[in-house]
């Protein structure tokens, strides 16, 4: 599973600070093309930081971040736009855009940043909606989609701009017990074609099946990494361990 | 510039005075259009096709036609045609109260309509009749939410006040144009009223602020439901 | 059929203070919209000393009666050598007033797109500029329609009150018909009418333009 392929994203010694607090201790990842990297710890960690961070959505005080090995240059507006189209973001309350369709919702970002003509945006549209099963909701306004179809449209959305690398930022996490499976299946899809991911995430059946690799953070830092073959083994004592049957319990408590 | 200073000063008390007139008319307009939009507003949801009708189309008229037009219509016109003889001040506040009725008879069909509809269900369940029902369930409700709103009315009839000048009610706007139209200080004169008034108004909607929080019950605020 | 020489009289005054109320209404309101975005935009992004400004400007010309703003521009201003025809004065009074409303509604509008709607826009790659013209105005705009409409009917109503600075609108223009012929009941009864049919037609416009506009989850109750 670990390629020995040269990283696509090298995101070295990032740190980051509001006013007195510092969220991200110099973190650094690195990431191979197929690579499904999973962040765990308990909240407060800094996962969602670092993916924002990797995303520039907020600029890291310090660090380096290399995309294709080359460096983004966080004062350069050029550099951030390019790299965000380049690296896919999903949001854990989804963030689409309220006034628009879901067919829209993914036709804007293609016109507007990539310049495409409407009719090849809304067949590349059409197609990604498709892909997560809503190709029969795309006239639906936001307001009209349930929270597990929002996500898959904001799937949808991040996949059309072709991105090297997608960050998942809890995704089922602000959904209904009942339509958590429907994300899961498709985010199971991406991983089966191959998709470049680093997710944060609580769902137990996604650890295990999906991660090459966890990153347990904690205060800032990755404290713990390893594949889940060695980490979750059993009688294993990491804090990894420890978490997952913490979540296992928690999760047995709401069957 | 000495002398602005010297007829605002010796003025005041005078243009002062005129804020009790103000306050009367506010104050009973205020009243007269809660009455008003208390009845009106149960007849616009609970009432049958005739009287939702008649109600609709005094809303419609009070809400469209201008205040001056208004009072012109009222002072001059129909109170002298129907042989009452009205006060300016009277025909002020009654014209007043009768707009502001229009619109909180609105304000308060929109509360009762966003109650949710197990309050009216819950309270029959229990025995009460419609009208004690609408009583002792819908309206102290009503009247919480539609605090916030009412505030907003406060100040559009203390600004609407200042256009009882228009028929000769003594109140602030009178009084400051009648200092000015003899000593010519009309810059400060008028800079003055508006500052007694916009003091009146940002006193009155911080006082109703109070008021809400004075009555508030967890779980009734506008801002928190949404 | 005649009509008597009292109605004759009646509808070509008022028919030309109709003329004189929209030549009133239309400038006002289109200012007053433009200063409530470029004021509403200023108080919800703007540095703190701008919005100290514009927030003092909004609250002053809410705080205070509309008649009495006009008073201060065409009685008070001549006091320092300052001179407004009773057309402009009315203009400029309608104008600063609405627009201290409308920026309430401008600013409630932006205040009330979510913070994700940003993010979402960002992490696309979408510019700031982008950002603003395809995501955050259409959704202001929308959310911001209704009360901006209400205080374009409300400022058909207080355009009434230009025939006090001497402007003959259409109050004016009927109240010299009416002490000239002591006739007050039908003449203002029938100015009545002529404000009712023009926020009738404003209100059944901004209808139209809502529906139009609609989508789910922008609704207006």
């Amino acid at each position: 599973m670990m390629t020995d392929k040269k990283p696509i994203l090298r995101v070295t010694n990032i740190t980051k600070s509001f006013g007195d607090i510092t969220i991200l201790k110099s973190v650094s990842i690195e990431l191979a093309k197929g690579d499904i990297k999973i962040l765990i710890g308990p909240s407060g960690g800094g996962k969602s930081t670092l993916l924002q961070c990797i995303n520039c959505l907020v600029l890291p005080d310090s660090g380096e971040i290399e995309l294709d090995n080359k460096r983004i240059h966080f004062t350069r507006k050029q550099d951030i736009y390019r790299l965000r189209q380049q690296v896919g973001m999903i949001f854990q309350d989804f963030n689409l855009f309220d006034h628009l369709t879901a067919l829209d919702n993914i036709t804007v970002a293609l016109r507007k940043v990539k310049k495409m003509s409407k009719k090849e945006a809304e067949k590349r549209a059409r197609l990604e909606l498709k892909q997560v099963g809503l190709d029969d909701k795309e006239d639906l306004y936001p307001a009209q989609l349930s929270g597990g179809q929002k996500q898959r449209v904001a799937i949808a959305r991040a996949l059309a701009m072709d991105p090297k690398i997608l960050l998942l930022d809890e995704p089922t996490s602000a959904l209904d017990p009942t339509l958590i499976g429907e994300v899961i299946s498709v985010i199971k899809e991406l991983a089966i074609k191959g998709m470049t991911m680093i997710m944060a995430t609580h769902q137990i059946s996604l650890i295990h099946n999906l991660a090459d690799e966890i990153l347990f953070m904690e205060d800032g830092r990755i404290v713990e990494q390893g594949p889940p073959g060695a980490l979750l083994a059993a009688g294993n004592t990491s804090k990894s361990q420890g978490f997952c049957d913490l979540l296992d319990k928690l999760s047995e408590v709401e069957e | 510039m000495q002398n602005a200073l010297s007829v605002v000063f010796d003025s005041l008390p005078y243009l002062l005075q005129g804020s009790f007139l103000t306050a009367g008319i506010v104050v009973f307009a205020m009243f007269l259009g809660l009455f008003i939009g208390i009845f009106m507003s149960v007849g616009l949801v609970y009432g049958n096709r005739y009287i939702r009708y008649i109600l609709t189309v005094y809303v419609w008229i009070f809400r469209g036609v201008p205040v001056v037009v208004l009072l012109f219509l009222f002072y001059f016109g129909l109170f002298a045609f129907l042989g009452l003889n009205f006060s300016a001040f009277a025909t002020v506040s009654i014209v007043l109260g009768m707009t502001t009725g229009a619109y909180q008879a609105n304000i308060f069909k929109g509360a009762i309509l966003s109650l949710p509809q197990g309050q009216f269900k819950a309270a029959s369940a229990l025995g009460m009749s419609d009208i004690q029902a609408i009583k002792s369930v819908v309206l102290p409700q009503m009247l919480r939410l539609s605090i916030p709103a009412w505030s907003n009315e406060y100040s559009i009839i203390l600004k609407d006040s200042a256009l009882a000048f228009v028929i000769g009610a003594p109140e602030i706007m009178a009084r400051t144009q009648f200092v000015a139209s003899r000593t010519y200080q009309h810059l400060s004169l008028y800079i003055t009223a508006g500052i007694i008034y916009f003091l009146l108004t940002w006193a009155g909607v911080i006082g109703l602020r109070k008021l809400e929080q004075y009555v508030r019950i967890p779980g009734y605020s506008q801002h928190g439901n949404q | 059929m005649e009509l008597s020489p009292f109605y004759q009289d009646l509808f070509t005054s008022l028919n030309s203070g109709l003329l004189m109320s929209i030549a009133l209404i239309v400038p006002s309101a289109m200012g007053g919209v433009l200063i409530g975005i470029t004021a509403g935009a200023i108080r919800t992004y703007g540095n703190r000393f701008f919005r100290t400004i514009i927030d003092c400007y909004a609250a002053v010309f809410r705080g205070t009666p509309l008649v009495i703003q006009l008073f201060v521009l065409y009685f008070g201003l001549p006091n320092i050598g300052i001179y407004l025809t009773p057309y402009l004065a009315a203009v400029v009074g309608f104008t600063l007033c609405s627009g201290a409303y409308q920026s309430e509604y401008v600013r409630g509008a932006l205040l009330s797109i979510k913070s994700g709607q940003y993010l979402g826009a960002q992490a696309l790659g979408f510019t700031t500029f982008q950002t603003i013209v395809w995501i955050i105005l259409p959704q202001a705009f929308r959310r911001a329609i209704h009360g901006c409409g209400n205080e374009i009917i409300y400022l058909i109503k207080y355009s009434s009150l230009a025939f006090i600075v001497t402007c003959i609108e259409l109050t004016g223009a009927g109240k010299t018909v009416a002490t000239e012929y002591f006739r007050f009941t039908e003449v203002f009864g029938i100015i009545g009418l002529y404000y009712l049919a023009l926020v009738s037609l404003a209100i059944i416009i901004l209808k139209k333009i809502e529906h139009r506009l609609f989508i789910p989850g922008f609704g207006h109750h």
